[in-house]
C-alpha cells in the first residue's frame, strides 16, 4: 500500500519534502495542479519508510502519512 | 493497489477521504485545529510550518474550544482563516495589547498572538516590552525572518548587518541603523517572562525542538506563571531571493549567527530558586 497521501490540491512544489527525504522517494511530479505548481510525488513507494519527515516540512500541511500497525505483518 | 487510507479516529481538519482499515494506521496528518483553506503564503515560507506547529499544540492540549488567537499584520494578517480558534485580528504590533485584554477579561481562555518581526520589535516593541514587564499570562509565537515580507521586504531591526533589503540596497549598516535587535536578550532580564526560547524553522530536528519550546510556552500560561514567548528563525524565501532550500540553509549557516538559539528564561520547570514565578495579579473581570 501507500504510504503517502499528498494533497495535489495544496502543493506548492516548493520541494522541502524531496529535499528532506532521507531515502529520496519523493520528487516533483510534470503535472500541473489549479494553482500553477508541479506538486510532489511519491515515486519510490517502496522505499518509504513512513517517517513522517517530509510531512514535518511541508508548509501546507499537505501531507499525510500512513503506517502498518506494529504486529501485524 | 489503490491507496487504503486508515485515519483510525485521529482527528484531522483534512475534507479528503478517510477510509479505515484494520491493519494501517495514520502517523501524521493536518492537525484538527487549523481549518481546510488553501493558505496564501508564498512556497516553501516558514510561516504555514509554524501555523502547523500551532494547530498541533492545540490539538495536543485539547484548548480548541477556549483558545482565542490575536493576529498581526503582515504576510500572517490571515492567519484567523487557518484556525478553528477563535481569533481577533489586532492593528500592527498591538497584539500583546490586545491579548491582554482577553486574558484579564476571562483568565479561563488560553490566548496567543502570532507575530512578526516587523509587528512584534518594530511598531510593536513597547507593547511587547510591557506586557512581558506585567507578566502577562499570555503566550507569543514570534516569526523572525528578518525582514518586512508583506510589504516589500524593507529592513527590519532583526534585519542582519549587510543584509541586503529594499530600504537597505547596499546592505545594512550598524554606523546608521545599529545592530539587530536580539527579542530574546532584550526580554530575558524581565521578570515576568515564564519562558523564553529561540528556535531555527531549517530541518526536521529543529520541527521537533520548536515544538518542545512551544509546549512549555504553553504551560507558562496554563500553569500561571508567566508570559511565554517562542522565537522561530523563519524564513522569507522571496523577499531573500532564494530558494526555499537555500533559505532554511542561510538560517543554519548564517542566521544563527546573530540569532543564537536556545533557551533564555524557563520559569516552568524552574531548576533554581532564583526562577521563581512573578505574583499573578487576580483577573476575573467579575469586579468590573
Ligand atoms: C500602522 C501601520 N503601519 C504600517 C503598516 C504597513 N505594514 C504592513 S505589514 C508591515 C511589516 C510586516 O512585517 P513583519 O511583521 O516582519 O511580517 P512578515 O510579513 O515579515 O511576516 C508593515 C510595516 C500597517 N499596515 N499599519
Ligand atoms: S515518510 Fe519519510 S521516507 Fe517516506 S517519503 Fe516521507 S520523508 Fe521519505
Ligand atoms: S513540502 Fe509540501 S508544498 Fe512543498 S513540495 Fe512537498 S508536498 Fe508540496
Ligand atoms: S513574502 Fe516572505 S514571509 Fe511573506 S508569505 Fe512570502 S515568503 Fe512568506
Ligand atoms: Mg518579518
Amino acid at each position: 500500500m501507500e504510504r503517502l497521501d499528498i494533497d495535489v490540491r495544496r502543493c506548492k512544489g516548493c520541494g522541502l519534502c524531496v529535499e528532506f527525504c532521507p531515502k529520496h522517494c519523493l520528487e516533483l511530479g510534470d503535472g500541473m495542479n489549479a494553482i500553477g505548481y508541479h506538486p510532489a510525488e511519491l515515486h519510490k513507494p517502496e522505499a518509504c519508510t513512513s517517517c513522517s519527515l517530509c510531512a514535518e516540512v511541508c508548509p501546507e500541511a499537505g501531507i499525510r502519512v500512513f503506517r502498518k500497525k506494529k504486529g501485524k505483518p | 493497489m489503490s491507496i487504503e487510507m486508515a485515519m483510525m479516529g485521529k482527528a484531522s481538519a483534512d475534507d479528503r477521504p478517510a477510509t479505515t482499515c484494520d491493519d494501517v494506521e495514520c502517523v501524521m496528518a493536518r492537525p484538527a485545529s487549523m481549518t481546510d483553506k488553501l493558505m496564501h503564503y508564498c512556497p516553501g515560507c516558514t510561516h504555514g510550518i509554524i501555523h502547523r506547529l500551532v494547530g498541533e499544540m492545540i490539538d495536543e492540549f485539547g484548548l480548541l474550544d477556549h483558545t482565542v488567537g490575536v493576529c498581526p499584520v503582515g504576510c500572517s494578517v490571515f492567519a484567523y482563516e487557518y484556525f478553528q480558534c477563535d481569533a481577533i485580528e489586532a492593528s500592527h504590533g498591538r497584539a500583546p495589547a490586545v491579548a491582554t485584554a482577553v486574558k484579564r477579561t476571562d483568565s479561563s481562555r488560553f490566548v496567543f498572538t502570532y507575530q512578526g518581526d516587523g509587528d512584534l520589535a518594530s511598531i510593536g516593541m513597547a507593547e511587547t516590552i510591557h506586557a512581558a514587564a506585567r507578566g502577562e499570562r499570555i503566550t507569543i509565537f514570534f516569526v523572525n525572518n528578518g525582514i518586512y515580507g508583506m510589504t516589500g521586504g524593507q529592513m527590519a531591526p532583526t534585519s542582519l548587518i549587510g543584509q541586503k533589503t529594499t530600504t537597505s540596497p547596499s546592505g545594512r549598516i550598524a554606523e546608521t541603523t545599529g545592530m539587530p535587535i536580539g527579542v530574546c536578550e532584550l526580554l530575558s532580564s524581565l521578570k515576568g517572562v515564564a519562558y523564553l526560547a529561540r528556535v531555527p524553522i531549517s530541518s526536521p530536528k529543529n520541527i521537533n525542538t520548536a515544538r518542545k519550546y512551544m509546549r512549555k510556552a504553553i504551560r507558562a500560561q496554563l500553569e500561571n506563571k508567566g508570559l511565554g514567548l517562542v522565537e522561530f528563525l523563519s524564513t522569507c524565501p522571496v523577499q531573500w531571493a532564494m530558494s526555499p532550500i537555500a533559505a532554511m540553509k542561510h538560517i543554519d549557516n548564517t542566521v544563527i549567527k546573530t540569532f543564537p538559539p536556545g533557551v533564555f528564561v524557563d520559569r516552568v520547570d524552574p531548576v533554581d530558586a532564583t526562577s521563581t514565578p512573578m505574583p499573578a495579579v487576580a483577573h476575573t473581570g467579575a469586579e468590573a
